[in-house]
């Protein structure tokens, strides 16, 4: 899987990183991974439930403090 | 008063709790130990509020034992009880949800039953923990504090019963509105959570629990604040029906009117078996600290279980382990002496004051 754009919200503080989320997904294509890469302990938490509410697909965490979003729409 | 809403954290004293703290502030400073009359005094004063706690609860006097707050008492029940189980194991089975007073009172020995997104255990995932070997005792709460949500109890009790292992109920929040589900073995509660003074909080236990006292010596008993205690339960619990209908009615309003003005709100927790003075809610893209600072502004004072807002920047453990969105977060809590109006004004501030605090973040309909 290749990651087509890469955020980094390292010492963001929530709700900063999903914000850039927000952002950056729109400007992807669709099925493209966008990776957040965030040291607030909140992301793990809020980049999968706003992919929920946004319906986004959240792939999960292949390393510590990041996390893969694939847009999904 | 009216726009105070962390009741969950503390509620406003009860005017019957002031009253009766007075008299014994008088009445009630002999040592209730010695032999005179005004340690006899002192020492019925003593009588008289674990007798009304205990009425309350359908319990007998001598298994009430007052303690400094409901946090000391989560602590003396796990850590009686694993004195008592020594021999069969160490582990505390309780949810993930737990008060955080709880969760460190049980510590590293723990196996921790997930909850779903509304905040509650699968029954069946607790029964099939406490059936395994080394269970000292299980820990579940009678409803969320955060959320509302409640557990359970009663379902867990059986399968606790019948693998032998006792089951202490935290039941701070339910205890001034409804009585407490049964099949408990120990049970602790808060004053503060229905209007009787901080400082004073209450464990209960059930005959055969093996519970040995982890308390080094007994401390000497702050008469008023158990009296004030016992008086305000008493008064709370006799209008506590019309009150929790009266309450879950505003919630009910508020879980609808807020997602109807608010763009972008999740509000999280069981919509129908819950608390009837709980409700909370988070808003995308909202700094939960600046959500608080605005709303004080605006008279209102509310709890956030958003990173920002604690002492230790960590989201609160009850939205994360439900999986909900833990920035922007308000939780309200009403009291019996919250107005209709109350809950109106705030419901017509609100969409506002969110609508303010994305304008000056610059996420206004991202």
């Amino acid at each position: 899987m290749s990651v087509a754009e890469e955020l980094d919200c390292r010492g963001m503080r929530c709700p900063l990183p999903v914000i850039h989320l927000a952002r950056a997904l729109p400007g992807v294509a669709i099925g493209d991974v966008v990776r957040v890469l965030a040291t607030d302990p909140a992301a793990a938490v809020d980049i999968p439930a706003w992919c929920r509410m946004r319906n986004q697909e959240y792939l999960g965490e292949p390393a510590e403090g990041a996390y893969d979003v694939r847009r999904r729409s | 008063m009216g726009g105070y809403f962390d009741a969950a954290t503390a509620t406003p004293l009860h005017p019957v709790a002031r009253e009766a703290m007075l008299a014994a502030l008088t009445d009630g400073w002999a040592d209730p130990g010695r032999l005179y009359p005004e340690a006899r005094r002192a020492r019925q004063l003593v009588d008289a509020a674990l007798s009304v706690v205990a009425e309350i609860l359908g319990e007998r006097p001598e298994r009430v034992h007052a303690t400094p707050g409901g946090g000391e008492a989560a602590g003396y029940a796990v850590a009686g009880v694993r004195r008592g189980r020594r021999r069969i194991g160490g582990t505390v089975v309780r949810s993930a949800v737990e008060h955080s007073s709880v969760i460190k009172a049980v510590g590293g020995d723990a196996v921790e039953i997930p909850v779903d997104r509304l905040g509650r255990v699968s029954a069946d995932a607790f029964a099939a923990a406490v059936r395994e070997p080394g269970v000292a005792m299980a820990a579940l709460m009678s409803a969320n504090h955060e959320v509302g949500t409640r557990q359970p109890v009663a379902e867990v009790a059986r399968a606790c019963h019948e693998a032998g292992v006792p089951l202490y109920v935290d039941a701070a929040q339910t205890v001034p509105w409804e009585p407490v589900p049964t099949g408990w073995d120990l049970l602790s509660m808060s004053a503060r959570k229905w209007g009787g003074p901080a400082g004073v909080g209450f464990l209960v236990l059930r005959p055969g629990v093996r519970w040995v006292d982890p308390r080094p010596a007994l401390p000497p008993v702050n008469i008023p604040l158990l009296v004030g205690a016992a008086a305000a339960l008493r008064a709370v619990r006799a209008d506590a029906d019309r009150q929790a209908k009266r309450l879950s009615a505003l919630v009910d309003r508020i879980r609808a009117v807020v997602p109807a003005g608010v763009p972008d709100v999740e509000v999280v927790g069981d919509p129908v078996d819950r608390l009837p003075h709980v409700v909370t809610f988070s808003c995308l893209y909202v700094d939960g600290e600046a959500l608080l600072h605005a709303l004080a502004r605006e008279g209102f004072a509310v709890s956030s279980g958003s990173a920002c807002t604690a002492d230790t920047l960590r989201p609160s453990h009850v939205l994360a382990a439900m999986g909900v969105l833990t920035h922007g977060n308000v939780r309200i809590s009403l009291h019996p002496g919250t107005a209709e109006a109350d809950v109106d004004r705030f419901l017509a501030v609100l969409p506002g004051v969110v609508a303010a605090l994305r304008e000056e973040a610059g996420v206004s309909g991202l």
